[in-house]
């Protein structure tokens, strides 16, 4: 075999460790304009791992998330890091997916590379919800490796070391295979100077859900079987808390609240 | 395919053979959704040679156990348990499936969700039977099931619904859902079904899995007392250990705590420790790296005491107490007994 074809999926998310006071709108919506975009964290780990497989036994990374325009910076930034292609999904019948229809339509994309490794980060910081991974595995029907750890090629099949919580586990996966990648995996590498400048102007290649042969009634809203029915602002965002007061009455009345609220008792 | 008929499931993940408390904190809440629903409660039990967990289940609540037996089952792999699992729910129609939001859970549950093109909900705190009305439509749906988890960051709390492609499902976080009392003497149903998964690949083959060998439960416990440096001495660490006793839970440290040798490795809550999403934490003395804070922060209810407002755990945290905690924990302790008293 001549190197791994090897696949990132990314995501532009909110930085929601950075939420301070004005994150969210009086109505109890998000004020995404308050909060810088960045490349996911875990996603980052994902490139990570993608780049250690190319570095190691050869290949290709390509980078591809699905989002607005603005999404390019991250993948300029993965190609600065040292992607070789990056692509980005973006179209108006995606807006409103949830992560079953965010999984069918970058499954689509996927299949256009017929990669040997496809890597997702485990989850992202917007929406923790580390659904949109294992789903792409189960539509492009190929081995599903998730919080991976440790990661090693032998021919045709990969050997994984993952999380699972209450050890770890070692498994041998056929390829094609697709990973979802933790923290616990590492830190993605600085920028290569050489690629920044090559990069920093970079646009990347865009598709459409046409060009991926999505059909429009799983893509965005239509293809969405979960609706919000309610949103609620967490009243104490923005590092506010309730203070009680550190006397003997204070300390009893919180007592008295967890109990009645069940938390306790 | 929408079933209003359909049973409330549980997926009774079990490894080695054993059951978590998982199952049961989930079966708690099914029967609850249940009792609301007029349905019987069925668990997903699937292994094999683990029949003889049945009988656990009908004690945690369960009406009904489906099992499914297969040496292919023996251990998790997310081919060979979503197929079976698919089948299952195509088979028996049940109107809800949640799954615990372990590790396996969290696994599993997107591929059969995106199997059967149907919604799910992650890591949700609560779940209630409530209706829906479709603002767009005006197409209105009674007796759904409500999902409710924190999202964005913790800063937001959403009731997601799926009141379209049954079955509704969700993951539940660990420690979050009261199990029943269990009760021996109820019984229920087994019944057999098979995995069809004679003819099907499984591309994974797990070669080894080390467990990590651990006393303490702390993911398990629903309440949870940290100490940090600010506790002041391994002695003094008595008061964490008293105030987590009179409240029935678990207590542990943060990495400074543990580096001062004021409690075990074992017991460390943090990015490089353990990371616990119990249902009230309680944080004594504790600064608040962001290492520790990423470990805790998703706890359903936190309490900060610190002697410095400025600490990074009022960031976090949901209730704050300025003070010492040397006077603060006694004076929690006493409350905590007075209050036990009154409540007979």
């Amino acid at each position: 075999m001549n190197g791994y074809n090897c696949v990132v999926c990314i995501k532009q998310v909110p930085d929601t460790n950075k939420v301070t006071g004005d994150a969210m709108k009086a109505d109890g919506t998000i004020n995404r304009a308050a909060l810088p975009a960045v490349f996911n964290p875990e996603d980052k780990c994902a490139l990570e791992a993608a780049l250690q497989v190319k570095e190691t036994y050869g290949g290709t990374v390509t980078v591809i998330t699905m989002g607005l325009p603005a999404a390019a910076a991250i993948l300029r930034e993965a190609l600065m890091c040292g992607a070789d292609r990056a692509v980005l999904v973006t179209d108006r019948k995606a807006a409103g997916s949830d992560t079953l229809a965010t999984s069918y339509i970058l499954s689509q994309a996927v299949k256009k590379f017929s990669p040997d490794l496809v890597f997702c980060g485990r989850q992202a910081i917007d929406g923790d919800t580390a659904q949109v991974g294992p789903q792409i595995g189960e539509k492009l029907d190929c081995a599903v490796v998730t919080y991976l750890e440790k990661l090693e090629l032998d021919g045709s099949v990969a050997v994984a070391t993952r999380d699972i919580g209450t050890g770890v586990e070692t498994c041998r996966a056929k390829l094609p295979a697709l990973f979802t990648v933790t923290e616990k995996f590492g830190e993605l590498r600085p920028y290569q100077m050489r690629l920044v400048m090559k990069h920093k102007n970079a646009e990347p290649e865009t598709l459409s859900c046409d060009d991926i042969g999505c059909e429009a009634e799983r893509c965005g809203f239509a293809g969405s079987p979960t609706s919000v029915n309610k949103i609620q602002s967490v009243v104490l965002a923005g590092g506010e808390f309730k203070e009680i007061p550190a006397t003997d009455e204070g300390v009893s009345g919180l007592v008295g609240e967890l109990i009645k609220d069940h938390t306790i008792g | 395919m929408k079933n209003t008929q359909g049973e409330v499931w549980v997926f009774a993940e079990q490894e080695d053979g054993k059951l978590s408390e998982v199952p049961f904190e989930l079966l708690g809440k099914a029967r609850e959704l249940a009792g609301r629903l007029g349905v019987k409660v069925g668990a997903v039990l699937m292994g094999y040679g683990v029949e003889g967990l049945a009988a656990e289940l009908f004690a945690g609540g369960a009406d009904t156990v489906h099992l499914i037996d297969d040496p292919e089952l023996k251990v998790f792999r997310n081919k060979a348990y979503r197929h079976a699992m698919v089948e299952l729910v195509k088979e028996e129609n049940p109107q809800i499936v949640i799954f615990g939001a372990t590790h396996m859970g969290r696994d599993l549950a997107p591929a059969v969700a995106s199997a059967l093109r149907c919604g799910l909900t992650a890591d949700c705190t609560d779940l209630q039977i409530g209706d829906y009305e479709d603002k767009k439509t005006g197409e209105k749906f009674e007796n759904v099931l409500h999902q409710i988890r924190p999202a964005f960051g913790g800063n937001i709390i959403a009731t997601i619904v799926n009141a379209r492609n049954w079955p509704q499902m969700a993951t539940v976080r660990e420690g979050v859902m009261k199990p029943m009392v269990r009760d021996e003497s109820r019984k229920g149903e087994v019944v057999r079904h098979s995995s069809h998964l004679e003819g099907v690949e499984i591309p994974t083959e797990v070669v080894e899995i080390v467990r990590r060998v651990s006393s303490v439960n702390l993911k398990g416990s629903r309440i949870i007392v940290v100490g940090g440096a600010g506790v002041g001495s391994k002695e003094n660490f008595k008061l964490i250990r008293d105030l987590a006793a009179a409240l029935g839970g678990a207590f542990g440290g943060s990495r400074a705590a543990v580096d001062l040798g004021y409690c075990e490795h074992e017991r460390q809550i943090g990015q490089t420790g353990v990371t616990v999403r119990p249902a009230l934490m309680i944080s004594c003395g504790v600064s608040g790296a962001v290492q520790h804070l990423a470990g805790m922060k998703d706890s359903a209810k936190i309490i900060a005491i610190n002697t410095d407002r400025d600490a990074p755990i009022f960031q976090v945290a949901h209730y704050g107490i300025v003070g010492d905690l040397n006077a603060v924990i006694p004076a929690m302790i006493k409350a905590i007994k007075n209050k036990g008293q009154d409540n007979g």
